[in-house]
């Protein structure tokens, strides 16, 4: 069960209380009426399917009911940041280097 | 003759207090302290139980979680049975009930192992998916007899009396096993202040400590157990569980615990006593001291009863004090196994002689076998034993290791008890079971765990590490590094000190070669429980299975209850050598929680009965008891279903209701539909982006319908939502939406619009909703109520604020009934005391309570639909004939309308909803059903749609349906028909949805 720092409560609990979201950064299109019909199917229906790190959109449902961005790893689940909704992520898949991960451990340890 | 092989002095059991207990019906004695397997031993049983498919005789082989036969039923009465249990694990009590889990009639005279005897070789390994696959409708019938053969115990046919429950905690170090390692880990960590929990499975902590005839501080090693206990006891901050197996390794250092608290008390637990309780632990860090089992050879009629673990021989002559035989015959390939030929000597008992792999072993603890005199015959082993029911004789002859050949015919040496160590195996499961691959080592001839990115640390054992010296100090420094990370600070200390040895490396050996061959020779056991040989392995690989997860489906290696933690790695060497490879090249298959069975108690925990799962209630819930109302699920809430009177059943009930209510006025609590508070600047703007119509001109005092669907353009859910200010308004949505609503709101508003200024709040639960429908409800309310119910002063589709029953109330004039219709709204605690007033003033118009089942019936009538029963999330508003309810023309691209604009959504020829009207009245179109053009094509037909509502028994006198229908819309008057299973057809007219006052003179009146 996945232990997860919700940025708004500034806590970490457990997976429990959050609900999964989907990939995080997806969009929503301006002007959805612009869009080509697979430009709209690309929208809705596809998504990621990551091994390593992934940006993932959370809900902590039966807490502050915010929603939030996880930055995990889906090989070996590790969380390596959660940052609020407007934020951009601090670790990335290029560049998933110790000093970027440092910046996790400043809201404590993500066990 | 009581406990014949019990020895006169020793071990840790209390020779003062007898305990009682029956096997297969027979009863024996044993003494507090015991195992069961052990007091089994004690009384020279041998045979246990009878082999999964060969039906061959078998005994109890180790001394804990490894045993593979001595699987046992247990339990005194029907409700206290449990199946499976390890004998090797279960502490004897008084009043013990055990049998064995297979053998027809009882184990010793089994009729299959005749069977079993001829027809073994009959059955190669695939053998059912290869027999019984064909007829497929045949498998029912095969399964039944398989399963009775296969013997793999039963549940109980009562209720368990017993509770069990779950306990969260969170602790700094989690230290699994009290092995030397583990109790060197506990006392650094608890020494450094951190929050320790020490769990160990079995019922006293020690490990190996317990029956190692080695010293620590030239005392016995149990001596220092003791001290170190006492010292762990007194710390505040350490929680130690005996009888606690670690189970499970989940993500973020998640780790479960199942503690059997009284399964060494009784048959059941005593009175207020929980029986089994699962921790749920997250930790800081974890010390994984799980150990190694003790691999044995694998040799020809290795399975014969007497054929036992080297270690384990140990275990039961030092701490149960128990010989499980007079004379002893060792096959080994390495120096530790010397123990239990040492300790059978000690003992006073006789050692046959010793088969070394090795050609020319001088460890400390060989020599000390020779200066004892006991024979030890170098380069070999023990190729076949012989007995039926028992050992009688060992077969031991010079081997070539490394040619895998039989060197000289051997002799045969007369004994009752073979021991057999093959070395050991790393208990690496808790170590891999998220994922991380174990790493085979050449110098121990194990796996151990592989690089992880969990915060543990593993130590002992697990590691490799056997010699007790480095045991401990593996143990004391994992300790101290885990407390460190954990963030206290390190301690020192003195570690007991031990007696250095001499130790000589082992041969790889796993498989005795047989002077046979492997096909022809004695069968060799791999895995006892599931009678898997090394036979059958190397057909598995000669017939193309060379996976490793291939090779162990195919022979059902590792499958059993045990998990094969006997024979999975001599299974993966038998496997690499016939594909030529080698062991880490071959790999191992995923190990997967739970590390031992768990009972199905300890699963449910306290989630029993009617505590399973929360239960909502609304506020007149009382009220709908004291007038007998049948209950219905919706999500968690219970909603009255109908209010039966005596002699009625739900049919009659739901005509009476809906006739009550079409003729004068009926009462529905809809206190559970779902309530969302909207307020702020932005919020009708907010509305106008999530619901299909438009909200710009819905005035303070109105009440609109509204329909919302996902991007896809499909509905996912409908409701009322009323202007309370400019800047307010209340939503309501189905009753089982509520919270998936809410959150979608949420979604929206905080990842696509934070800008709009806006806020939900649920409040579901503040307000209790009765809704007054029929003719009469206007001249109901206006008795207790001060709103003015005028007809132009309160018109269809607004709301008031006033008294009703002389509380606040908020009462919306809406209808689902397509009636007349007010719904009251007060705060939920005033609820009961208004509903009285309604119900005493209601008397004189026969005020009818209805459930869902008639409000169901009564909104189908009108043709409403209900999301999730008319729609299954493939439905768009034009689909359900709701192009009224859709503003195309809003300016903001709200969510859906793309979406039901793709080029699919505007085909002609989608399933639309239309209603359905059976050409025989009296005929119900179950729902579910599918239509058909044509009831005579050959089957697989062309199904056309499938009926979503449809009632029988309602005002209207004749039975409908609505139900979806390709290109439905146009096809108004036309049939379509429905084949039943029972061979008939249902013929039905295509009708409009609305069946009761299409121009809605009822409602807006």
């Amino acid at each position: 069960m996945l232990h997860i720092f919700c940025p708004h409560c500034g806590e970490l609990r457990s997976e429990e209380e959050f609900h999964a979201s989907g990939q995080a950064h997806i969009a929503r299109p301006l002007d959805p009426n612009s869009c080509t019909d697979e430009e709209w199917g690309t929208y809705m229906f596809f998504r990621d399917n990551l091994r390593g790190i992934h940006h993932e959109l959370w809900d902590h449902v039966a807490g502050c009911r915010q929603y939030f961005n996880v930055t995990r790893n889906t090989e070996t689940y590790e969380i390596l940041e959660t940052y609020k909704i407007g934020e951009q992520p601090k670790v990335t898949a290029r560049e998933n280097t110790p000093a970027t991960s440092a910046a996790v451990n400043e809201r404590g340890e993500n066990v | 003759m009581s406990q014949t092989y019990r020895l006169s002095s020793g071990g840790r059991v209390d020779r003062s207090k007898v305990l009682n207990f029956t096997f297969n019906g027979k009863s024996y004695q044993g003494y507090a302290g015991d195992s069961l397997a052990a007091a089994l031993l004690a009384n020279g049983v041998d045979i246990v139980g009878r082999s999964f498919k060969y039906s061959r005789p078998r005994g109890i082989i180790a001394s804990g979680t490894e045993e593979p036969n001595a699987i046992l039923q247990l339990g005194a009465t029907e409700a206290t049975q449990i199946p499976n249990v390890r004998a090797t694990q279960q502490p004897l009590y008084s009043g013990l009930v055990a049998t064995s889990t297979n053998g027809w009639p009882n184990v010793n005279t089994d009729v299959m192992g005749i069977l079993g005897k001829v027809g073994g070789s009959m059955m190669p390994p695939g053998f059912y998916y290869k027999t019984f696959m064909y007829p497929k409708s045949f498998w029912m019938t095969y399964e039944k007899y398989i399963r009775k053969a296969a013997g793999l115990g039963r549940s109980p046919l009562q209720n368990d009396p017993d509770s069990y429950d779950y306990m969260n905690q969170h602790c700094d170090v989690l230290i699994v096993g009290s092995g030397p390692a583990g109790l060197a880990a506990a006392l650094a960590a608890g020494r450094s202040g951190a929050r320790v929990i020490l769990a160990d499975e079995q019922e006293e902590f020690g490990g190996s400590l317990l029956d190692t005839r080695e010293t620590l501080d030239g005392k016995p090693a149990a001596d220092w157990v003791a001290s170190v206990i006492a010292e762990l006891q007194a710390m505040p901050e350490v929680t130690l569980l005996p009888r606690a197996t670690v189970n499970g390794y989940h993500d973020h250092n998640f780790l479960t615990i199942h503690e059997r608290l009284t399964d060494h008390l009784g048959d059941h637990a005593p009175l207020g006593q929980v029986r089994h309780r699962v921790h749920r632990v997250r930790a800081k860090r974890v010390v994984l001291a799980t150990g190694a089992h003790e691999r044995p050879l694998v040799y020809g009629n290795n399975d014969v009863p007497g054929n036992m673990l080297a270690g384990a021989i140990s275990v039961y002559v030092r701490r149960y004090g128990v010989a499980p035989g007079r004379k002893l015959v060792l096959s080994t390939n390495n120096d530790h196994a010397y123990r239990a030929a040492l300790d059978w000597h000690d003992a006073g008992l006789q050692v046959v002689a010793i088969a070394d792999a090795r050609h020319n072993p001088r460890g400390s603890l060989v020599e000390e076998a020779r200066a004892k005199g006991i024979r030890i015959l170098t380069s070999s082993a023990i190729i076949e034993s012989r007995g039926t029911k028992h050992v009688t004789g060992a077969r031991v002859a010079a081997i070539d290791t490394v040619a895998h050949k039989v060197t000289s015919p051997g002799e045969w040496l007369e004994c009752d008890l073979i021991g057999t160590s093959g070395g050991y195996s790393p208990i690496v499961h808790l170590a891999s079971h998220l994922g991380g691959r174990p790493v085979w080592r050449d110098d121990i001839l194990g796996f151990v765990p592989g690089d992880a990115p969990q915060k543990r640390v593993c130590v002992g054992g697990i590691n490799g590490v056997y010699a007790l010296g480095d045991a401990l100090a593996d143990g004391f420094e994992g300790g101290v590094r885990a407390a460190t990370e954990a963030g206290f600070q390190p301690t020192t200390g003195s570690l007991p000190k031990t007696v250095a040895r001499k130790e000589e490396a082992s041969v790889a050996l796993f498989q005795v070669p047989h002077d046979k061959g492997t096909a022809r020779a004695p069968k060799q056991f791999v895995d006892q429980q599931n009678d898997v040989t090394a036979a059958a392995i190397e057909l598995a690989t000669r017939e193309g299975f060379e996976s490793v997860e291939h090779v162990k489906r195919y022979t059902a290696l590792g499958f059993g209850t045990d998990q094969g933690k006997l024979g999975n790695i001599n299974g993966l060497a038998i496997a690499a050598r016939s594909m030529g490879i080698t062991i880490p090249q071959m790999g191992t298959t995923m190990f997967r929680p739970n590390y031992t069975p768990v009972t199905f108690g300890a699963v449910a925990g306290r989630h029993c009965g009617h505590i399973f799962e929360p239960v909502r209630f609304t506020a007149l819930h009382s009220w709908h008891l004291k007038n007998n109302a049948e209950f219905e699920d919706v999500g968690q809430w219970k909603r009255p279903w109908y209010f039966p009177k005596p002699g009625e059943d739900l049919h009659t009930a739901v005509e009476r209701e809906c006739k009550a209510v079409r003729a004068s006025v009926g009462l529905l609590d809809a206190s559970t539909l779902g309530k969302i508070d909207i307020q702020g600047p932005d919020a009708r703007e907010f509305l106008n982006r999530v619901y299909t119509n438009a909200w710009t001109k819905l005035d303070v005092g109105k009440a609109r319908y509204g329909l919302m669907c996902k991007e896809d353009g499909m509905v996912f859910d409908d409701g009322v939502t009323a202007c309370v200010a400019d800047n307010h308004f209340i939503m309501t949505t189905t009753t089982g939406g509520a919270a998936r609503v809410l959150q979608w709101l949420e979604l929206y508003h905080q990842t696509e619009w934070p800008e709009l200024k806006v806020y939900f709040t649920s409040v579901t639960d503040h307000w209790a909703t009765m809704t007054l429908s029929g003719p009469n409800s206007r001249k109901l309310l206006a008795e207790v109520t001060d709103i003015d119910l005028d007809k132009d002063a309160f018109p269809f589709m607004t709301w008031k604020e006033g008294n009703v029953g002389g509380v606040p109330a908020r009462v919306f004039r809406i209808s689902f009934t397509g009636e007349l219709s007010y719904e009251v709204n007060v705060q939920a605690n005033y609820a009961m005391g208004v509903l009285e007033k309604i119900v005493e003033a209601g008397k004189k118009y026969n005020l009818t309570p209805y459930g869902t089942e008639t409000m169901h019936v009564l909104r189908a009538e009108k043709g409403f639909i209900i999301v999730g029963q008319d729609t299954d999330g493939s439905m768009n508003p034009d689909d359900l004939n709701m192009s009224w309810c859709v503003g195309r023309n809003k300016p903001f691209s709200w969510i859906g309308l793309r979406g039901m604009n793709r080029e699919d959504c505007l085909r002609e020829d989608r399933k639309q909803l239309v209603g359905l009207k059976p050409v025989d009245p009296k005929k119900w179109l179950p729902e579910g059903a599918q239509l058909v053009n044509d009831p005579n094509q050959p089957i697989p037909m062309d199904m056309v749609g499938h009926v979503t509502s449809s009632y029988a028994f309602n005002s209207l006198g004749y039975s409908f349906a609505m139900g979806v229908v390709k290109g439905g819309l146009k096809r108004m008057g036309e049939r379509v028909y429905s084949p039943q299973a029972d061979g008939s057809v249902i013929e039905a007219e295509i009708v409009s949805s609305v069946f009761f006052d299409p121009k809605g003179e009822q409602q807006n009146v």
